[in-house]
C-alpha cells in the first residue's frame, strides 16, 4: 500500500501543476483582503460595506477554491457537480424567498407584527377547556 | 472521467455539503432581508472574535496545502508535520469559538433568544462540528502519511478542509459583519 499510494499521489494529484503556485504570496492576499472586510465597514457607508463584506468574500473564496483546491486543473465532472448544488441554493431562494421576505401577494398579507405574535390561546381555552392557556381550571377554582 | 475515485468522493460529499450550508445561508439571508429588526441583534456579535477566527482557518487552509505539496514530493513526514499545524488550527478556531460563546450566553443570548441567535448558533455549530471532523481524519491521515503510506490521501482531507474554510469565509461577513 505504501508504495501504490505514493505513486498515486504523484501520478494523479494536483502536485505537478501546483507547483508554479506560490501559496505564501496566495495567502497574504487573503489576509490583506480580509483586513479590508473587517475596515470597510467601519467607514459606516452601506454600499463600501456591502462591497468590502461580501464582495470581498466572494474573491476570498474565490481565491482558495481556484489556488488551494486547485479547481482551475480539476476535472469538468467536478465543476458540473458543484454548480449543480449551486442551482439548487438558488433555486431555493427564488422559491421560498417572495413568501418570506415580501408582506403581501396574490390573496394573502401578512398582518401587521406577523412576526411578533404572542402565543394565541386555543379556542375555548378562556373557558377552561382542554389545554387552557392561562390557566382556565385554575380561574374556576378561585372563590 | 480519469479522477480517483478518492478525491471524486471528496467532491461529492462536498457537493452534498453546499446543499446542506447552503439551504442554511440561504435561508438566513432571506429571513435577515425580510426582518430588519435582526440587524439589533447582530449587532451583539463579536466583530474580532470573528476577524480572528477567519485568519486562523486561512492559516490553517495554507499548512493544508503545503501538506499536499510535501505529499507530492513523496515526503510523508513532512506532510504528517504539515497537518499537525493544520489541526493546531482547528483547536485553535475551536477554543476561540469556545470563549466567544461562553460571553453570548453569559450575556444572555442564547439558542431560544430570537431568530437571529437560533441561526447564529445552529450555522456556527455546523461549522464547528465540520472543523471538528476535519481534524480528526487529519490527525488519521497524518498518522498514514509519517509512514510515507497513503499519501493521496493528505490531497482529499485538504480539499475537505478548504471547503469548510471557504464556508467561513460566507459566514464571517453574514453573522459578524453585516449589523
Amino acid at each position: 500500500m505504501s508504495a501504490h499510494g505514493t505513486t498515486q499521489a504523484a501520478t494523479q494529484g494536483h502536485g505537478a501543476a501546483g507547483h508554479h503556485r506560490n501559496y505564501v504570496k496566495i495567502w497574504a492576499i487573503l489576509v490583506v483582503l480580509l483586513v479590508i472586510s473587517v475596515v470597510g465597514p467601519m467607514t459606516g457607508i452601506r454600499v463600501v460595506m456591502l462591497i468590502t463584506a461580501f464582495g470581498v468574500a466572494l474573491v476570498k473564496a474565490y481565491l482558495v477554491a481556484k489556488n488551494f483546491m486547485h479547481l482551475d486543473i480539476e476535472k469538468p465532472i467536478v465543476h458540473w457537480l458543484l454548480g449543480l448544488a449551486l442551482m439548487f441554493m438558488v433555486l431555493l431562494y427564488a422559491g421560498v424567498a417572495p413568501d418570506v421576505q415580501k408582506s403581501d401577494g396574490q390573496n394573502w398579507k401578512k398582518d401587521a407584527g406577523y412576526h411578533h405574535l404572542p402565543p394565541q390561546p386555543l379556542e375555548g381555552a378562556e373557558h377552561g377547556g382542554a389545554g387552557g392557556g392561562h390557566g382556565g381550571a385554575h380561574e374556576a377554582a378561585k372563590p | 472521467m480519469n479522477i480517483p475515485t478518492g478525491r471524486l468522493a471528496v467532491w461529492w460529499v462536498l457537493v452534498s455539503e453546499i446543499v446542506i450550508f447552503g439551504g442554511l445561508l440561504v435561508s438566513y439571508v432571506m429571513h435577515r432581508l425580510g426582518q430588519p429588526e435582526w440587524a439589533e441583534q447582530a449587532a451583539h456579535t463579536h466583530l474580532w472574535f470573528g476577524a480572528t477566527n477567519t485568519f486562523v482557518l486561512l492559516t490553517s487552509s495554507l499548512s493544508a496545502v503545503l501538506a499536499h505539496r510535501a505529499a507530492e514530493e513523496g515526503n510523508g513526514p513532512k506532510a504528517a508535520k504539515l497537518l499537525h499545524l493544520t489541526c493546531l488550527g482547528a483547536l485553535t478556531f475551536l477554543i476561540i469559538k469556545s470563549v466567544e460563546w461562553t460571553d453570548e450566553i453569559r450575556s444572555g443570548f442564547t439558542l431560544q433568544d430570537g431568530g437571529f441567535w437560533s441561526y447564529y448558533y445552529t450555522a456556527a455549530g455546523l461549522h464547528a462540528f465540520h472543523v471538528i471532523v476535519g481534524a480528526v481524519i487529519m490527525l488519521w491521515v497524518a498518522a498514514s502519511a509519517r509512514k510515507n503510506q497513503d499519501l493521496h490521501r493528505v490531497e482529499n482531507i485538504g480539499i475537505y478542509w478548504h471547503f469548510v474554510d471557504i464556508v467561513w469565509i460566507f459566514l464571517f461577513p453574514l453573522l459578524y459583519i453585516a449589523k
